[in-house]
């Protein structure tokens, strides 16, 4: 623990545990979408996967237990990714109070520039998910599970079904895209993973990742669109 | 060639600065980017005028004091050189070229173009010394060092401290020079005993002076006179990782290089 806060304390260890939440986060996608995926294979097949995930550890763990701890992880990483995001960036923009009267952009990709608001955009999207699809508060047709049965593709798709939402889902999808194009790059800067084995990957790998997530979460509003994915 | 120049001048540290504008005629194209100022600083002379002032030094790319931002771009739009080795055939007749101090917290103006970048030597101090055998002189090769970490030391050594990295960046931060010098004595053997306390003392000192922190934007890299590669940032951050264990193990000698 002392070396994590003395970690905590350097800009670069802020980043360092800045990589580590993102990369958590960016295994969580990758499991949230092909999750999604069963959507495809109709309603048994997704409501089955979204009952299990609830029922996940029992009997050792009560009704739900997993989800929670799931959800807490999630939520710790989370939280310190973003108060180190709010730190780091204030610090740089504290470091250059005037600004240039004219400066041509010289970083690697465009990506870069839009992490603070792609960053921004995402969380806002994250809060809006959790009521659209958790809690359904914001979700018209909303049918709330029970200990044995969810009714999580029905809830899916009269949800998606609304082109608005589908857009926003699409919208936030766009961000994710942005967020990881140079996220997963500076992820493995950041963790000192340089090795002239594989230097040479890490902007391929970031690439492939974060297309394969935006186009693997972007398949189910577009199928649901075009009725690919429908109800019985 | 004749040129219009928009340079910021500014009179002191607390002054508040502007841009004036300036012809610049009958420029050779041979002359430097900084005898194109001592020509224009002839004429202000002559008219009575204070001369533009710009620090510069050795006008061979290898003090790093020279540093300007030209037309948005540190050190100008000719890759891997410092200003005072910009040529001015890089540029046209009739174009209008913006000159502006290197512009960071941590970078106070001195007045015009000079900006002090003491917190540069402040982040060298904080590396400390290293533990080297004095004495006579060391025999030939018995100081083993592989050739791929030796061309790696040289190359963050190439470093002049000029501050572009820093200019360039978006958040003013001073990872690359940092990162440079940290890995130019961490890869040689010579530097190994303070390894792990010298990273984490040059980037308390860099965070101290009010750095930015690095985004791996990658500005720098392009902005460096002496190519210096961000791949030295990513040397710099395993080391911060690994100091967070290393640090608390006694050197393994305390003299690099052994009796
Ligand atoms: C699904 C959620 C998210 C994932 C997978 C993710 C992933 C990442 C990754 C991998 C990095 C690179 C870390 C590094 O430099 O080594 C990063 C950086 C960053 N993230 Fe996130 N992030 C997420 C959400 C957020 C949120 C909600 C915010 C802010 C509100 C945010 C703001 C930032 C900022 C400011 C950076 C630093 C910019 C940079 O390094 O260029 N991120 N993120
Ligand atoms: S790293 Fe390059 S740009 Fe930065 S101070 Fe050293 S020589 Fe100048
Ligand atoms: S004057 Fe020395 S590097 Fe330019």
């Amino acid at each position: 623990m002392r070396r994590v806060v003395a970690l905590y304390r350097s800009s670069v260890g802020k980043k360092i545990l800045m990589a580590v939440t993102g990369f958590i986060w960016i295994g969580f996608l990758a499991g949230h979408m092909l999750g999604n995926l069963k959507a495809f294979q109709g309603a048994g097949a997704f409501d089955t996967y979204a009952h299990h995930l609830r029922i996940l550890g029992e009997p050792i763990l009560p009704y739900k237990g997993f989800l929670w701890i799931f959800r807490a992880v999630m939520f710790l990483a989370l939280v310190i990714h973003v108060l180190l995001s709010w730190q780091t960036s204030r610090l740089s923009w504290a470091a250059r109070t005037t600004k240039y009267r004219r400066q041509e952009s010289l970083n690697f990709d465009f990506a870069s520039r839009w992490m603070r608001w792609t960053g921004v955009l995402i969380l806002v999207f994250l809060v809006y998910h959790i009521l659209n699809m958790t809690t359904g508060t914001l979700h018209a047709g909303f049918e709330a599970e029970t200990t044995t049965q969810s009714f999580a593709f029905h809830n899916l798709v009269t949800g998606l079904g609304n082109p608005w939402v589908a857009a926003i889902y699409i919208v936030a999808m766009v961000a994710i895209l942005f967020h990881l194009w140079h996220g997963v790059w500076s992820l493995f800067q950041t963790l000192g993973a340089s090795h002239p084995k594989y230097v040479g990957w890490r902007r391929p790998i970031a690439v492939v990742v974060s297309i394969v997530i935006f186009f693997g979460f972007v398949s189910i509003p577009m199928a649901i669109l075009t009725r690919i994915v429908h109800l019985q | 060639m004749n040129l219009t120049l928009h340079v910021w001048r500014q009179a002191g540290s607390s002054a508040p600065g502007r841009f004036e504008t300036y012809q610049a005629k009958d420029v050779s194209e041979h002359a430097s980017f900084l005898e194109m100022l001592d020509l224009v600083n002839e004429d202000l002379t002559r008219e009575g005028k204070e001369p533009i002032a710009f620090e510069h030094d050795c006008r061979e790319g290898i003090c790093g004091s020279c540093g300007m931002m030209i037309n948005g771009v540190p050190h100008g739009p000719n890759k891997m050189v410092a200003t005072c080795q910009l040529h001015m055939r890089f540029f046209h007749d009739g174009d209008v070229i913006w000159i502006e101090p290197f512009r960071a917290t941590a970078f106070p103006v001195v007045r015009d173009l000079v900006v002090d970048r003491s917190a540069l030597d402040r982040i060298m101090d904080a590396g400390g010394y290293i533990s080297v055998r004095t004495g006579s002189a060391p025999d030939a090769n018995a100081l083993p060092i592989r050739k791929h970490e030796s061309d790696l030391a040289m190359d963050a050594a190439q470093c002049i401290g000029c501050g572009a990295c820093v200019a360039a960046c978006p958040n003013a931060s001073a990872m690359l020079f940092t990162s440079a010098k940290v890995s130019h004595l961490g890869m040689l053997p010579q530097g190994q005993p303070e390894r792990w306390t010298r990273v984490v003392d040059m980037i308390a000192q860099h965070d101290l002076e009010g750095f930015g922190t690095c985004t791996n934007h990658g500005a720098c890299q392009e902005a460096c006179p002496k190519g210096i590669s961000v791949d030295f940032i990513a040397h710099l951050n395993r080391d911060l990782l690994k100091s967070s264990w290393k640090a608390a193990e006694p050197p393994a000698s305390a003299v690099a290089g052994g009796r």
